[in-house]
């Protein structure tokens, strides 16, 4: 089994830190380092943390009319996109439900997608068949990188000038010792920060002039998902499948005006006709954030009841653990629309014990983006 | 000190046994941010689970190590469980147990052995 794992440019580098390595998504990933997951987390929003996210799959999508190609495949205005900007988007299926999600970016005469490391085989693929007149060009000779935390930005312009002046889900081409980076003002925990595709042979190196920034520290999984979490991201095989359509997952920010009813562009992915009329109707169940009384985390799997005792199982945690940030166990979950609302008691089962658990906004920790 | 191949320790105190987890346990549990303590006279037998210990990570059980009455939990790790991690061989101990046989200890490891199951 571990004979079949693969390793990302940085795996060495990993070793080197002191990380304890476990599989996730095919790879040898970074859990933690000698800092620990509570640590790593505090770092992350006080200094600056770097991931390694390599194992996550870059792909290039390059023909005439690529961005109306790929509105076939998700619900999201892709022609609308202007060129440096980025968005998120989810591939879905028939029946409205999604196979994947990820990041859709306009670098001018190609468009760059960013998707789920356990995902990228079958997205692949899903692109070849159904844009057969694209250039599906998957990347498989870069590392990618994301910088995360308020010490992001000073920490890449001393070695990237020019990042500074980003916005949130700009993209650009930048030029690292001759070696051309591609990068993104955007990420997974909540804070401000960049993603940043790098030629797999300088990723070392470059990691490791970051690593040298003040205040970068390496983070591992373990910390991103509790980061994760606490902004309120869905992952992807937890928080969205293939039952879990855009709108039930809470997803409907990321359907622009132009591909709903009465836009320009109205449906014309798979499960239209599903999400359009959610959108309009509303969904049966919602995903929420939830905010565990007491200490006892509620983790995924866990039953949520509509009552302290007798009544019905109503909805189950999707995520959930110890929010660092917080200082307060929290989780996110599915329940029906109408016990979907901020403020509803709930109970969920934890070994044997229902124990009360309320709905909240999400996210959990408001968002530090540089809009 | 005695150990168990569950990585808790017990150390005899007058007519009772104080259990703990030890630092090898608590490194691999990771920051733990909840604990959930047995009742007070409590009789448990050997290997049930009577704590409840959950970390960034997941959760773990302590399984009781002998036969034995609960008579007194440490009520500071409900408040910091993170003490787990700071001191998991002193302040951080778990549970006092009254053994009907204290003898039953002479079983368990001692500390060169539990060096030695560590490996």
């Amino acid at each position: 089994m571990t004979d079949s794992l693969r390793r990302t440019p940085l795996y060495d580098l990993h070793v080197q830190l002191g990380a304890k390595m476990v599989p996730f998504a095919g790879y040898e990933m970074p859990v933690q380092y000698p800092m620990g997951v509570m640590g790593e987390h505090n770092h992350t929003r006080s200094a600056a943390g770097l991931f390694d996210v390599s194992h996550m799959g870059q792909v290039i999508l390059r023909g005439p009319d690529a961005a109306l190609a790929l509105e076939r495949l998700v619900p999201v205005d892709v022609a609308g996109l202007g060129e440096g900007r980025q968005r998120y988007a989810m591939f879905t299926n028939d029946a409205g439900g999604i196979l994947d999600d990820l990041m859709v970016a306009n670098r001018g005469d190609h468009l760059f997608l960013v998707v789920n490391a356990a995902c990228k085989a079958q997205d692949v693929a899903h692109l070849r068949a159904g844009l057969p007149e694209l250039e599906v060009i998957e990347i498989t000779d870069r590392a990618l990188l994301a910088l995360q935390g308020p010490g992001a930005e000073a920490a890449l312009q001393a070695l990237v000038p020019g990042v500074a002046a980003m916005r949130f889900m700009d993209v650009g081409n930048f030029d690292w010792q001759g070696h051309a980076l591609w990068v993104s003002r955007s990420g997974y925990t909540g804070e401000d920060g960049y993603e940043i595709s790098v030629p797999a042979a300088q990723a070392v190196d470059f990691a490791q002039a970051l690593l040298d920034q003040p205040g970068v520290a390496p983070i591992g999984l373990g910390a991103r998902d509790s980061l994760r979490l606490e902004a309120g991201l869905c992952l992807y095989g937890h928080d969205i499948d293939t039952t879990t359509t855009p709108v039930a997952a809470n997803l409907t920010w990321a359907i622009q005006k132009a591909r709903r009813s009465g836009g320009a562009r109205a449906g014309g992915f798979p499960g239209a006709e599903t999400i359009l009329r959610e959108l309009t109707e509303g969904a049966t169940t919602l995903r929420v954030g939830l905010r565990p009384e007491g200490r006892a985390p509620m983790r995924e799997g866990t039953v949520l009841w509509d009552a302290p005792e007798g009544g019905a199982a109503i909805g189950k945690v999707t995520s959930g653990g110890f929010g660092p940030s917080i200082g307060a166990p929290i989780a996110m979950g599915y329940v029906p629309a109408a016990l979907a609302t901020s403020g509803t008691a709930l109970w969920g089962d934890v070994r044997g014990k229902r124990l009360p658990v309320t709905v909240s906004d999400l996210p959990f920790r408001p968002s530090t983006y540089k809009r | 000190m005695k150990y168990t191949e569950e990585h808790e320790w017990l150390r005899v105190e007058g007519d009772v046994v104080v259990v703990g987890i030890t630092e090898h346990a608590a490194e691999q549990l990771g920051d733990v941010v909840f604990v959930e303590l047995p009742e007070v006279e409590a009789v448990v037998a050997k290997g049930d689970e009577v704590c409840v210990i959950e970390s960034v990570k997941a959760a773990s059980d302590i399984l009781a190590p002998v036969d034995g009455e609960i008579t007194e939990v440490n009520e500071a790790l409900v408040d910091n469980p993170g003490l787990v991690n700071e001191d998991p061989l002193g302040d951080a101990w778990f549970f006092k147990m009254k053994l009907d046989d204290m003898s039953v200890l002479d079983d368990l490891m001692t500390e060169d052995e539990y060096k030695d199951f560590l490996g």
